[in-house]
């Protein structure tokens, strides 16, 4: 059976498996449209969890960055799993024990505020709806390659999925499909990669093959890898160029930003009890660990298998590099997607792949006889080539494409589910028509998700040109805004409406304002987006973190000399840090 | 709040405290600050720091979020605060 055949039966019938769950599945209240009726098992809500937070850049891109970025890519692995200990230990359990369907519901009770709600309302739909963007272009991608349509039909199928199981199914449909998911993008994720690290090193644990010796060399991996990459004039694989405040603070940013996402907090919405909130987080992470520690394994190990395949021999040496016309099939095939490009630049009709940036590497390469870089590598196709690189068998290949396009589509789905229940809930029947009925909320609740899907697939299909720019805006504006007033809510009791708004606003228009000042999106940037440039050395990636610390001062500030909040808060406050009295698996 | 209350509370928060700064030193000490000087140890064909960069870190943050889960549960019960079983 030819490849494109066997893609279409394995991703047709992943997809026959979610629709099904969405018609077991289909939500007939509000609570459990928003919630899932908060009756879901804490085992069940940490893999759920785990496929909504992986998104299409966890599985196709993040081993890709880590390739090339070697030790500095380990932001992205710190960061995207350390805020599961900061929504353990500081968000779940508490807002779990509150009880109500949105963030920012807790936002608007707790701070006694509307105002508060809408601005956390704004917040909540800026981030979700950068981050689907950036989902159904996942989805394409997947669908023009491997099902060989125009992306344009992959997105229309991709939505029209979503839209069935959110709309009908609400959280509760998502969370079951979320839970298929999962199992689909975890397989596919790791067998590619336990085939890869069997035959590089002889062990089939990525984990433990990332320190093992290459075959049929005796050399480390990572020493091994140090070595061919600093030859051909890259960075030390296991070293970076970016300055230690600047690592620190993207760090910082992106597990703040975590545990500050509407879409992942919700989650613990919908388990029964409070005990159940806090070990959900804990499964959470361990199904995310799965993959996260993967990644990096896969990602050193794709770089070497990619360097060795066109560096066959000696650097320098007449016929060290790979021959064009010798080049394996795999990269004919990423060739026609114009993913991978290659220009013989010197006329030898062989290909070389170095650092034509490095200067103190520049006299080498004329020596050679090397002209440029001929070879361009999209990072993206390193995890969706894999299968390939490795040969395994077809199966394998059409295994990824769907655990791609479920990567996607869980996150695609947590996002646009938080969309509409900020629509119907928090500003619908929160703030302009509190006396609709609940039946009336529910048919808002489903229009709003299905206008959020034609939103989402639109800005899939036309891409506005910063996208790429603006992710560092959902996690800086996370980490900066929602994050900070929800943890003061619950640990202080001192901080009121007005220190609550003004912190939201400073965090928010400042972090705003140094992304845009240097990445530009509606406009040339400002300022030149380089290191000399920036506040104490952290780039826009990393600034949520000051953004967020700025507002912890200015609440705390405007706290102290403003009215306390009224003694019912604060007994509220005092009601959510003991788990007894949680409302169970009801209705409200 | 009450006496009772107030206890569970500080130590509920000495716990989140104590915590947070093994998450700490984990992930921003060895895998960030310290990351050369680890660096220079290594096991297994892994150098310290880079390891706990991107292995290591990931492997604490699991463990400390079960710990948690097993002492709130503890501390839930000693103060009666704890959500019935059903």
């Amino acid at each position: 059976m030819d490849l494109t055949t066997l893609t279409y039966i394995v991703v047709g019938l992943s997809f026959a498996l979610y629709i099904g769950i969405a018609i077991w599945a289909k939500a007939s209240t509000t609570g459990e449209f928003y919630v899932a009726g908060k009756g879901v098992n804490p085992v069940v809500n940490g893999m759920a969890t785990a496929a909504d937070w992986m998104s299409a850049a966890s599985f196709i891109s993040m081993a890709g960055l880590i390739a090339f970025l070697g030790y500095g890519g380990s932001v992205y692995l710190m960061g995207w799993t350390g805020g599961y200990c900061l929504l353990a230990m500081l968000l779940a359990p508490y807002l779990r024990k509150y009880g109500k369907f949105t963030v920012p519901e807790f936002i608007g009770d707790r701070y006694y505020s509307k105002a508060a709600r809408i601005v956390a309302v704004i917040c909540l739909i800026f981030i979700s709806f950068t981050y689907v963007a950036g989902q159904m272009r996942g989805v394409g991608i997947v669908f023009s390659r491997f099902l060989e349509v125009e992306i344009l039909t992959g997105l229309i199928v991709g939505m029209g999925i979503v839209f069935i199981y959110a709309v009908l199914g609400g959280m509760k449909g998502i969370t079951y499909t979320q839970v298929a998911q999962y199992c689909v993008l975890i397989v596919a994720y790791t067998i590619p990669a336990i085939f890869i690290a069997f035959q590089l090193t002889g062990n089939p644990l990525p984990q433990l093959a990332f320190g093992s010796t290459v075959n049929g060399t005796g050399e480390f991996m990572l020493e091994r890898l140090n070595k061919v990459v600093t030859e051909l004039g890259f960075l030390e694989y296991t070293t970076t160029n970016k300055s230690t405040i600047d690592i620190f603070a993207i760090t910082a940013a992106l597990m703040v930003g975590t545990a500050g996402l509407p879409h992942v907090i919700v989650r613990f919405f919908t388990v029964p009890k409070v005990r159940d909130a806090r070990s959900s987080a804990g499964w959470a992470l361990v199904f995310i660990a799965l993959l996260y520690t993967t990644a990096p394994a896969v990602g050193a190990m794709a770089r070497l298998n990619l360097t060795e395949t066109i560096q066959t021999g000696e650097v320098g040496a007449e016929d060290g590099n790979l021959s064009y016309e010798e080049r394996p099939d795999w990269m004919k095939r990423w060739e026609s997607t114009g993913l991978l490009k290659f220009e013989d630049k010197n006329g030898d009709g062989r290909i070389q792949y170095y650092n034509d940036a490095n200067k103190d590497f520049a006299a080498k390469a004329t020596e050679y006889g090397w002209a440029g870089n001929e070879l361009t590598v999209d990072r993206d196709i390193m995890v969706l080539a894999n299968p390939e690189i490795a040969q395994l068998p077809n199966w394998v290949i059409a295994l990824v494409a769907a655990g791609g396009i479920a990567a996607a589509l869980s996150t695609a789905a947590g996002l646009l589910l938080v969309i509409s229940s900020g629509v119907s809930h928090d500003l619908l029947k929160g703030t302009f028509t509190p006396d609709m009925t609940e039946g009336q909320e529910l048919m808002a609740g489903r229009i709003a998700a299905a206008v959020a899907i034609l939103i989402a697939g639109y800005l899939g299909y036309n891409p506005p040109g910063f996208v790429a720019q603006v992710v560092a805006f959902a996690f800086g504006l996370a980490a900066s805004s929602l994050f900070p007033v929800i943890i003061m809510g619950i640990f202080s009791k001192k901080i009121n409406r007005e220190g609550a708004i003004a912190g939201m606003l400073t965090g928010l228009i400042f972090t705003m304002g140094y992304i845009l000042a240097y990445k530009g999106v509606f406009f040339e940037p400002i300022l030149a987006n380089t290191p000399d440039n920036w506040l104490f050395g952290i780039s826009p990636e990393g600034i949520g973190t000051v953004g967020m610390v700025l507002n912890f001062i200015v609440a705390f500030a405007v706290s102290k000399v403003t009215a306390e909040p009224p003694e019912h808060i604060q007994h509220m406050v005092e009601d959510i840090r003991v788990p007894k009295g949680a409302s169970g698996a009801v209705d409200h | 709040m009450d006496e009772q209350s107030a206890a569970y509370w500080k130590r509920n928060v000495k716990l989140v405290a104590s915590l947070t700064v093994i998450w700490f030193i984990v992930s921003y000490g060895f895998g960030i600050l310290f990351v050369d000087a680890l660096n220079s140890i290594e096991i297994a064909g892994f150098q310290l720091g880079f390891w706990f960069a991107q292995q290591g870190s990931i492997y604490v943050f699991v463990a400390l979020i079960f710990v948690y889960v097993a002492k709130m549960n503890k501390l839930d019960r000693e103060f009666d605060v704890h959500e019935d079983d059903d």
